[in-house]
C-alpha cells in the first residue's frame, strides 16, 4: 500500500475508533488517536502477520504494552480481517469477549495487557525464543511515555541489550501527556533518546504521524546485536483538533455532539486528502 | 448498581443515597491535611482517579507524585512514614496490591512503619476494563502478610472513620473501596472501631456476614426476605478483615440458622474462608455459603453487571438464602 492509501485508511480508522469508544461508553481516545498511524504502518506494511498466518510460529509478534489504547488495536485488527467489524459494537458490554484491554480471546491479540510496564519484558522473552529457535520473526511492542516510569521497562531494557536482541523493536508513543498532565510535570523521563542509547539500544527518532519516516524506522535493518528503540513523536488526540494535546481526552468519551464534530473534522480531512490523491 | 426493586427496598428501609466512598476518602484526607502538615499523599498518576485534585491544589507540598510506578510509590511511602510523615500511598487497588506486593510485605509490614495504603477503585469497580484492573486477590494476599490492618468500609461513614483511623494508626494500615455511590448504613452515633464488626440489622433465621460495598446488597436482601418470606436475617458489616472480629462471627454462627458471607473478592482466601475458619475451629457447623467472585475469568461488564451475574445483589442473595435454608 502506498503512503497516500495508508493515510486515507488512517482517517477511516480514526473515525471507527471514535465510534467504538462511544458505543462502549468508555475508552482511551487521546492515546488511541496518537498511536493509530503506528499501528496502521505495523499491520498494513511492516509486520509479517495476517489472519491466515496467525498460527505460524514464525509470524511477527506485536504486544501492546500501552494496553489501555485497545480500541485502536481493535479497529486495526478488524480492518485487517482478523474479525468482523460488527464485533466491536459489543466492546465493554456485558458478557462480551471484547474487554477494555487486549486479551487473547480476540483473534490477532498475542498477549493480555493493561497493567503498564509488562509489554517489554514479555517481548524480551519472545525475542529470546525466536533466537533459540532460529526463527526469522521480529517482535514489536508499543509503550506509552508515561508508562516509561515503570521500572520493569528499564529492567527489560537492560536484558534486551545484554542478549543482543536485534529482532526486538520497542516503539515509544511519545505524545508527552499522561492522565494527570504533561509527562515532564508528572515524572520526567527525558532525554529518552540518550537514555535508551546509553542502555545499548539503536535509537531512531521519527515523526510518529509520517508514514515514510515510520516505515524507514521500522524496516531499516537492525544494527546487528542491538535492539531497536523507535521514539515516535506524536500528538495525543491526533486528527481531531479539539482533542489534540488536551489531557482530559486521555479517557474522555465524546458526547453525541462531540462525535458529530469530530467525525466532521475527519471527513473534511478525508475530502481534502481525496482531492490531493486525484 | 441497584435494580428498581432494590431501590424501592432501600427507600422502604429508609436508606439515604450518599456519595462514593472514594469521594469521602478524598474529602476526609483533605480535611485532615489542613490541620496536620505531616500528612503526605503519594500518587502514581492517580490523583485524578483518587479524587485528590483538590488536595493537590490546597496542599501542593503535601503531595508526592511518583509517576506510573506503583512499586516506587510503596517504597517512597514507606520511607516517608519511617521519617515521621503520615504517608498515604494512593493507587488503584489492583496495581497497589499486585505489583507492589513485595514492597508492602517488606518495606511497610516487615519494617513496621506506620504507613497507610489506599486501594482506590478496588474489587471490580473498573468492571469492563478487565482482570488487569480488578483486585479480587488483595484480601487473600494481605491476610497472609503479618502486621497489617486491613479495612474495607461499606459506606460513607465507615470510610470517613477508616481514613481517620488510618491517620492515627501506629502500624501499617490498608484500606480499599470502590467508586460507586453508596447508601448510608449507619447513623452518626454508631461507634466505629478497627477490628469490631458492626451489626446493621438483627435476626436469627440467617446471618449475612458481608464486607465493603456488598453489605448494602445483603441488607436489601434481608429486607426482601422479611417482606416476602417473614424471615429475620442478621446483617453484619465486617469492615475490618484483619484483625477479624472472631466474636461477632462466632455469635452469628451460634445464634443464626445459616450463614452467608458476601464479598467483592475471589471466593478463595477472603472473608468467606476467614469466617469458615473461625466457625469450624470453634466447632460451629451451620449451613454455610460463600458468595463472591468464583474462580473463573470474570465476566465482562460494569461493576453492577458483574455483581448481578454472580448473585451479589438483593435478588441473588435472597435466592441464595432461600436455597440454603431449604437445603438445611
Ligand atoms: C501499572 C499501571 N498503573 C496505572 C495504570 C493506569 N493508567 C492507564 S493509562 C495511564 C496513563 C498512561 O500514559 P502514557 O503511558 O503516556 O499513555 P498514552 O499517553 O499513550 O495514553 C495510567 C496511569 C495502568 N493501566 N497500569
Ligand atoms: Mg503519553
Amino acid at each position: 500500500m502506498k503512503d497516500a492509501e495508508l493515510e486515507l485508511k488512517a482517517i477511516q480508522l480514526r473515525k471507527h475508533l471514535l465510534q467504538v469508544i462511544v458505543s462502549a461508553g468508555a475508552g482511551h481516545t487521546g492515546g488511541g488517536l496518537s498511536c493509530m498511524d503506528i499501528l496502521n504502518v505495523l499491520y498494513n506494511r511492516v509486520m509479517k502477520v495476517s489472519p491466515e498466518t496467525f498460527s505460524d510460529p514464525d509470524r511477527d509478534r506485536y504486544v501492546q504494552s500501552k494496553g489501555h489504547c485497545v480500541e485502536a488495536l481493535y479497529v486495526v485488527l478488524s480492518d485487517r480481517g482478523f474479525f468482523p467489524a460488527g464485533d466491536l459494537e459489543t466492546v465493554c458490554h456485558y458478557q462480551s469477549h471484547y474487554v477494555g484491554h487486549p486479551t487473547r480471546h480476540i483473534p490477532g491479540v498475542e498477549m493480555n495487557t493493561g497493567a503498564l510496564g509488562h509489554g517489554l519484558p514479555i517481548c524480551v522473552g519472545m525475542a529470546l525464543a525466536a533466537k533459540m529457535d532460529d526463527s526469522p520473526n521480529r517482535v514489536f511492542t508499543l509503550l506509552g511515555d508515561g508508562e516509561l516510569a515503570e521500572g520493569s521497562n528499564w529492567e527489560a531494557g537492560l536484558a534486551a541489550a545484554h542478549y543482543g536482541l536485534d529482532n526486538l523493536v520497542a516503539i515509544l508513543d511519545h505524545n508527552t501527556l499522561q492522565i494527570t498532565g504533561h509527562t515532564r510535570d508528572v515524572m520526567g523521563t527525558e532525554p529518552v533518546v540518550e537514555k535508551w542509547q546509553a542502555f545499548g539500544w539503536d535509537v531512531r527518532e521519527v515523526n510518529g504521524h509520517d508514514y515514510a519516516e515510520l516505515t524507514a524506522a521500522l524496516t531499516d535493518p537492525a544494527v546487528p546485536g542491538r535492539p531497536t528503540f523507535v521514539v515516535a513523536n506524536t500528538v495525543k488526540g491526533k486528527g481531531v483538533p479539539f482533542m489534540e494535546n488536551v489531557a482530559k481526552w486521555h479517557h474522555g468519551v465524546p458526547s453525541d455532539s462531540e462525535l458529530v464534530e469530530a467525525t466532521a473534522e475527519l471527513d473534511a480531512a478525508l475530502a481534502q486528502r481525496l482531492e490531493g490523491v486525484e | 448498581m441497584f435494580s428498581p426493586a432494590a431501590i424501592a427496598m432501600a427507600e422502604k428501609l429508609g436508606l439515604q443515597k450518599g456519595r462514593a466512598n472514594l469521594e469521602v476518602f478524598a474529602a476526609t484526607l483533605e480535611s485532615l491535611a489542613g490541620t496536620d502538615s505531616s500528612i503526605v499523599a503519594v500518587t502514581s498518576d492517580s490523583r485524578g482517579s483518587g479524587k485528590l485534585g483538590g488536595f493537590a491544589k490546597a496542599f501542593p507540598k503535601q503531595l508526592v507524585e511518583v509517576g506510573i510506578a506503583e512499586q516506587n510509590l510503596v517504597g517512597v511511602t514507606a520511607g516517608l512514614a519511617a521519617c515521621g510523615k503520615k504517608a498515604f500511598g494512593v493507587s488503584p487497588g489492583c496495581f497497589l496490591t499486585a505489583r507492589s506486593l513485595e514492597q508492602i510485605k517488606n518495606d511497610i509490614c516487615y519494617s513496621d512503619v506506620p504507613a497507610a495504603l489506599i486501594g482506590i477503585s478496588s474489587g471490580v469497580s473498573y468492571g469492563a476494563l478487565g482482570t488487569t484492573h480488578h483486585s479480587l486477590h488483595d484480601l487473600a494476599v494481605l491476610r497472609a502478610i503479618n502486621n497489617l490492618d486491613v479495612v474495607v468500609p461499606a459506606d460513607n461513614f465507615e470510610t470517613r472513620e477508616a481514613i481517620r483511623a488510618a491517620s492515627q494508626a501506629k502500624r501499617p494500615f490498608f484500606v480499599r473501596f470502590g467508586k460507586a455511590a453508596m447508601y448510608g448504613l449507619h447513623g452518626e452515633a454508631t461507634s466505629f472501631e478497627v477490628g469490631r464488626a458492626i451489626t446493621v440489622r438483627d435476626g436469627t433465621d440467617l446471618a449475612f456476614i458481608a464486607t465493603g460495598e456488598t453489605v448494602i446488597q445483603a441488607l436489601l436482601a434481608a429486607g426482601e426476605l422479611e417482606a416476602r418470606h417473614g424471615l429475620a436475617c442478621r446483617v453484619i458489616s465486617v469492615h475490618t478483615i484483619k484483625p477479624l472480629d472472631n466474636e461477632a462471627i462466632f455469635q452469628a454462627g451460634l445464634e443464626c440458622g445459616a450463614v452467608i458471607t458476601v464479598e467483592e473478592h475471589s471466593i478463595h482466601g477472603g472473608l468467606g474462608e476467614a469466617c469458615a475458619s473461625v466457625l469450624l475451629q470453634a466447632g460451629v457447623s451451620k449451613p454455610f455459603k460463600i458468595v463472591g467472585i468464583p474462580d473463573e475469568e470474570t465476566v465482562t461488564g460494569a461493576q453492577a453487571d458483574i455483581f448481578r451475574h454472580y448473585g451479589i445483589s438483593m435478588e441473588g442473595l435472597s435466592q441464595t438464602a432461600l436455597n440454603l435454608l431449604q437445603s438445611a
